[in-house]
């Protein structure tokens, strides 16, 4: 019972916010929505047992993701408004392509249900559970069987940051304060650096 | 009771949003990225549903790659987003045609 609660709740406010998403104003607020889509899809999949991927979800998304999101959407001085300008516009056509891929899932869905294809009768190698929890059984399947995949998404992650930072990175133009220069740092001798001063009782030091 | 098909008729909501987020939108490149990220996750939910109720776990191993792959789409698409509008000064999707495409 209370299952079945919490399934229609979270999966009604992860729709609310998708839509709420793609309908808001201001992308900030479209940003904040997309937060709160995570968190119920995230709700969702702890109801079926699977709380790593849905821890790893709020921590990936709303802790990277999204606050990614923001700082580009707050960093840059974009005119929203003009850039919606085309919004109206594109309401039928949009709403058209959505209705003909709606109707080709629901097809899809009744069609798997009817049950008249063939599918294979599963061969009983599905991984089972090897630990005592989900995260631990994870982790077993996760660097036993798909260590190298595991090894290669770390590759994808460290291109993704090198390229996010190659690309944004902007070389400072020579002369400006900001830019350090060692060698000069290195050849300041104590003679040019520093000036002795001997300054009578009651006078200034003038520099 | 809540089964399978329950996780797919959300999972499907989901993804034609996320589609028609990308139509509606069409201008705004930053809400193209966040529909993408809808659909993303419905494919996830999907993954991690079926996983579940079929009691494989390769399902929720798969879904943590998407996830991987998701999180570097975006950092890579926000980086180029970045690096545009510093050189044009703005990122309506119309406007971007030097490549001639």
């Amino acid at each position: 019972m209370i299952q079945t609660l919490a399934f229609y709740l979270f999966a009604a406010l992860v729709i609310a916010s998708a839509v709420m998403v793609i309908m808001a104003r201001n992308p900030v607020h479209s940003v904040l929505w997309l937060i709160l889509a995570f968190f119920n899809a995230a709700g969702l999949m702890v109801l079926v047992g699977a709380e790593f991927i849905a821890a790893l979800m709020v921590i990936v998304y709303v802790g990277a993701v999204a606050v990614l999101f923001l700082f580009v959407v707050m960093m840059l001085d974009i005119d929203f408004a003009e850039l919606r300008a085309g919004f109206i516009k594109n309401f039928p056509l949009g709403i058209a392509i959505a209705l003909v891929l709606l109707a080709e899932l629901v097809l899809g869905i009744g069609a798997y249900q009817a049950g008249t294809l063939e599918l294979g009768v599963p061969s009983g190698a599905a991984a089972p559970l090897l630990g005592d929890s989900n995260t631990a059984s994870i982790g077993a399947i996760l660097y036993r069987d798909y260590i190298f995949l595991f090894e290669g998404a770390g590759i994808i992650l460290l291109v993704a940051m090198i390229g996010a930072i190659v690309l944004t990175h902007r070389k400072r133009p020579a002369g400006s304060r900001s830019q350090q220069d060692i060698g000069k740092q290195n050849r300041r001798n104590p003679n040019e650096a520093t000036v002795m001063k001997q300054p009578q009782v009651g006078e200034g030091v003038e520099l | 009771m809540i089964g399978i098909e329950h996780y797919i008729v959300v999972s499907a909501i989901l993804f034609v949003l996320g589609v028609l987020g990308i139509f509606l939108n069409r201008k705004n490149i930053i809400v193209i990225l966040m529909a993408i990220e809808l659909i993303l996750l419905s494919v996830n939910l999907q993954l991690v549903a079926f996983s579940a109720f079929l009691g494989d776990l390769v399902g929720q191993v798969f879904a943590m790659f998407v996830l991987t792959v998701a999180a570097a789409e975006a950092a890579v698409g926000l980086a180029i987003l970045v690096i545009y509008f510093r050189g044009r000064g703005t990122i309506a999707v119309d406007d971007v045609d030097r490549l001639k495409g």
